[in-house]
């Protein structure tokens, strides 16, 4: 099978576990995003992908050949895997320039025949007048350019992207996301991306892996994580939730803010019953439930609104566009189906 | 298990393994070569069957012990005030000069002990310059009119040893100032403290661990110092082993007598490793502003320069002039005696030991890096703990391992029916180890630290792109390094220089350096003679003088430079 494969990968710094049983493929053309908190072993899978770090359980298969097996202990040294690793750092070469830097991993007898190669993908990225400065002289932008043409310069079977938008500034990062893609799309090359940035991994992935403390937790497209979340980590993790609990009751749960239906689960079981802001709709006229304004404010695209419930419980409500009632009035609100998960407690 | 084992092909496994294994392999070896010498006293020590251990006890290992720690004492308490208190004077005070005592407190480091015993000597003896001064003045007109001091005794070794080694606290406690985050003096001083109540309670305690560093250095060198003691003859250990050893025959004696001597060296390794882990004092503050620098005037500026001036007079303006002077009368005598032939030996030894234990340093260092695990880092560690080893134990460890291999050696050549003789013996070898195993530290050390600013991810990149571990060595890390490694080759260099001890034992028959052949003139009485020489190796001291001087001045934190 092409692309790439980890099977069945667990690993330990000392007593620390970081990895437990986690698989993850790769397709070619395919990325997939790794979701998840720091510390959550992330890395450490990328690294071991790349051959940084020696296996200690599981298989990694690049391209159809496996090039880790612990059982085995091959372990083929990572510049024998043709694999390309682009740092969180960059990890520019601080002695080159930006074009011995993108040539760093072409063969002598290549590199006449890699340049014009690289000279048009500098073109396309608009570094091409920096080809003969140093790395210290440009900007986090450029130099995450110049780190993911390296990356991509020998041609690589796999491409492997440490929080690769993690150095820049916020208002950069829009612009860089889209080239980068567009840039990794073109190449074709199957990728697999770290992140702790829900909206970065909804950007970019076909696919997204949620981690947490060494496990995989969910596996699936962008909509399948933010609509059929499996737990509720996942859920959290595209921001807070209005979070009450409340036990099954002939299929109905009772919470503060009314009776819901659940499905699935037996009676008596405790339920975590979570509704996103976004799943709240500010509508007087048909809004059943009624909910008294403590504060608006405008965030541009959308307001938040902060309400409460006649017990005090705070409710958080995102709507998009400017909608900013008055504090102390109250409202009718109506929630949204798809934006209601529940779990067992 | 079976079948994803199937998939890995067996010549792949092997040869991966095989490659893991030579940089470790290498770890190893280097700390092999290195511990052999210490072994090989221990042991030759310990399997002597005679009793020359109760002989030693009865006769002249009380004297050793006694005048060995009375330096120590001498010696440790004068490196210890003067250093101390002249790094916070050029460091907190402003006074007439104290810009440039910052690194012209550091030059008498460029002197060895025995260049300074010859000069203080020389110029105090019965007709020195003092002395003739003084029966002039006085109309003495012999020694029994007066009473001098004698010259040649411990105190004057002390003095001497202290002249030439406060640079080590000096530079380390100067250092550990300049560290000190201004807040924590300031918070001092708003909190009651005068300046040096502050001094007193918050910047000494803070860079204690930094002094205990450098008084640990500075014994080891006198531990090591053969030059001084033996001209001043002081029976300390290190001059008891050569005695032993060369005037009465006994190499066993001078193994055991080594052996009781590596004792004191581990106490002041025990005692400075532990200093070292004690020096990571975390400061809470980052703000590191210009340090506040009280303005001295008047009596206390003129105490302050003295204080100052004094050891930098004594340990080099000193001996640098009187050799200087005598180097222009007598650099035809110098010259006479093949001088360039004495500093071509030098330069050679001293180059290839510098290059030799910077690439070995070097490759050490990014073993360790490539597979950090708890044995190679032991290994590691080992291999440099040379530096504390005397040159003498050194010499007894270095000859006799050498010497096997050779009789070894001929005898596979006799069974050959090929006359090879001694391959070893006779040549460069044995020095060129000596140096090695004592200054190998130096390059592991500045190999280490400055690897260590090259990150794991430039490691990483490198690989990922297809370069082996070698490749990026050489590419990546050696030309990052570059500045730093020839920085320790320099050092390495000077030090080679100027040792005494083994370059005397293990130098081949009529194979003089610049040490041994001052050391040779001047204890015939002929520093006159000699001073070109003496002259030359305080001048390639100088070298990492102003290299020290200049990475002390850049090493401030918060600095822009």
């Amino acid at each position: 099978m092409s692309g790439l494969n980890l099977r069945a990968i667990s690993h330990a710094f000392g007593s620390n576990q970081v990895l437990n049983n986690v698989s993850v493929s790769v397709e070619p053309g395919e990325l997939v995003c790794l979701l998840g908190p720091s510390g959550c072993g992330k890395t450490t899978l990328l690294r071991l992908a790349a051959g940084l770090e020696t296996i200690q359980a599981g298989t990694v298969e690049i391209d159809g050949v496996v090039v880790g097996d612990a059982d085995s202990g091959a372990n083929l040294p990572p510049e024998k895997r043709h694999v390309g690793l682009m740092f969180q750092d960059y990890a520019l070469f601080p002695h080159l320039t930006i074009r011995e830097n993108i040539g760093f991993g072409l063969a002598q007898k290549d590199r006449t025949q890699a340049h014009n190669n690289i000279s048009a993908r500098m073109e396309s990225m608009g570094i091409s007048d920096y080809a003969d400065v140093y790395p210290h002289t440009l900007s986090g932008g450029q130099q995450q350019r110049v780190a993911l043409l390296r990356a991509l310069a020998p041609g690589p079977k796999v491409l492997l992207l440490d929080e690769p938008f993690s150095g820049l500034d916020v208002t950069r990062r829009a612009q860089v996301r889209t080239e980068t893609l567009r840039t990794i799309k073109d190449t074709g090359v199957g990728t697999l991306m770290v992140t702790h940035d829900p909206e970065e991994a909804m950007f970019m992935a076909d696919r997204i892996l949620v981690m947490n403390e060494g496990r995989v937790l969910q596996d699936g497209s962008p909509t399948d994580l933010y609509f059929h979340p499996h737990d509720q980590f996942v859920t959290e993790l595209f921001g807070p939730v209005n979070e009450f609990t409340g036990a099954v009751e002939n299929n109905l749960i009772k919470t503060p803010i009314g009776d819901f239906p659940v499905t699935g689960h037996e009676d008596g079981t405790e339920l975590a019953f979570l509704i996103r802001p976004e799943g709240f709709l500010i509508d007087d006229q048909n809004g059943s439930i009624k909910l008294k304004v403590v504060t608006a404010r405008p965030l541009g695209r959308s307001s938040v609104v902060m309400m409460e419930l006649k017990d005090g419980t705070p409710i958080e409500a995102r709507v998009p566009g400017v909608v900013l009632p008055k504090a102390g009035q109250t409202v009718g609100v109506s929630i949204r189906p798809e934006q209601i998960h529940y779990f067992p407690k | 298990m079976v079948s994803i084992a199937a998939k890995a092909p067996k010549s792949l496994n092997v040869r991966l393994k095989n490659r893991l294994d030579s940089w470790t392999f290498f770890a190893f070896f280097v700390t092999a070569l290195i511990g052999a010498p210490i072994i090989t006293v221990i042991v030759m020590a310990f399997t002597d069957t005679s009793d020359i251990w109760q002989h030693l006890y009865n006769t002249v290992l009380g004297t050793y012990v006694q005048q060995t720690l009375l330096l120590m004492i001498g010696v440790g308490v004068g490196v210890t005030v003067i250093g101390t208190s002249t790094a916070w004077l050029v460091t907190m005070c402003r006074f007439p000069g104290s810009r440039i005592f910052e690194w012209a407190l550091l030059l008498p480091l460029a002197v060895p002990g025995y260049v300074l015993a010859f000069v203080i000597t020389d110029q105090l003896e019965y007709a020195g310059t003092i002395q003739v001064f003084l029966r002039d003045l006085f109309g003495w007109t012999s020694a029994r009119d007066y009473w001098f001091p004698e010259v040649r005794s411990l105190p004057s070794a002390a003095i001497v040893l202290t002249l030439v080694l406060y640079p080590y606290v000096y530079l380390l406690a100067r250092a550990a100032f300049l560290e000190q985050s201004v807040c924590a003096l300031e918070v001092a001083r708003t909190l009651g403290k005068s300046s040096w109540g502050s001094f007193f309670s918050v910047a000494l305690p803070l860079a204690r661990p930094a002094i205990v560093v450098g008084v640990m250095l500075a014994l080891m060198e006198v531990l090591n110092d053969f030059g001084t003691v033996d001209y001043f003859a002081v029976q300390t250990f290190t001059a008891g082993i050569f005695d032993v050893w060369l005037n009465m025959n006994s190499t066993a004696g001078a193994a055991q007598l080594s052996t009781v001597l590596l004792a004191f060296v581990l106490v002041l390794i025990v005692l400075e490793r532990t200093a070292r882990q004690g020096k990571k004092f975390h400061h809470t503050s980052t703000k590191y502003s210009e340090l506040p620098s009280y303005c001295l005037r008047g009596k206390r500026a003129f105490w302050a320069f003295v204080l100052c001036a004094l050891p930098v007079l004594l340990g080099f303006i000193l001996p640098a002039s009187v050799l200087a002077h005598y180097a222009i009368n007598f650099y035809e005598e110098t010259l006479a005696a093949d001088y360039f032939r004495f500093v071509a030996n030098s330069l050679t030894l001293s180059t290839t030991a510098a290059v030799v234990a910077v690439l070995i340093g070097l490759f050490l260092a990014y073993a360790v890096r490539l597979s950090p695990t708890p044995a190679i880092k032991v290994a590691a560690r080992a291999a440099s703990v040379g530096y504390a080893i005397p040159g003498a134990i050194l010499a007894v460890g270095v000859l006799w391992p050498l010497g096997a291999l050779d009789s070894m050696i001929s005898l596979l050549g006799d069974y050959a029916g090929i006359a090879i003789g001694a391959v070893m013996a006779g040549t460069i070898i044995p020095i060129l180890y000596g140096y090695l195993v004592r200054f190998l530290a130096l390059a592991y050390g500045a190999s280490e630290s400055s690897l260590g600013k090259v990150t794991p991810n430039m490691d990483g990149a490198a690989r990922t792109l297809g370069a082996t571990p070698f490749t990026a060595l050489k590419s990546v890390h050696y030309p990052l390094m570059r500045g730093s490694l020839l920085t320790a080759g320099i050092l390495v260099f000077v030090d080679c220089m100027k040792e005494l001890p083994l370059t005397i034992i293990l130098r081949p028959f009529n194979f003089d350096t610049l040490a041994t052949f001052v050391y040779q003139y001047a204890s015939d009485e002929l520093i006159e003679e000699s001073a070109l020489g003496a002259l030359t190796i305080v001048g390639a001291g100088i070298i990492p003088v102003i290299l020290l001087s200049v990475t002390i001045t850049r090493s401030r934190p918060g600095s822009t430079s």
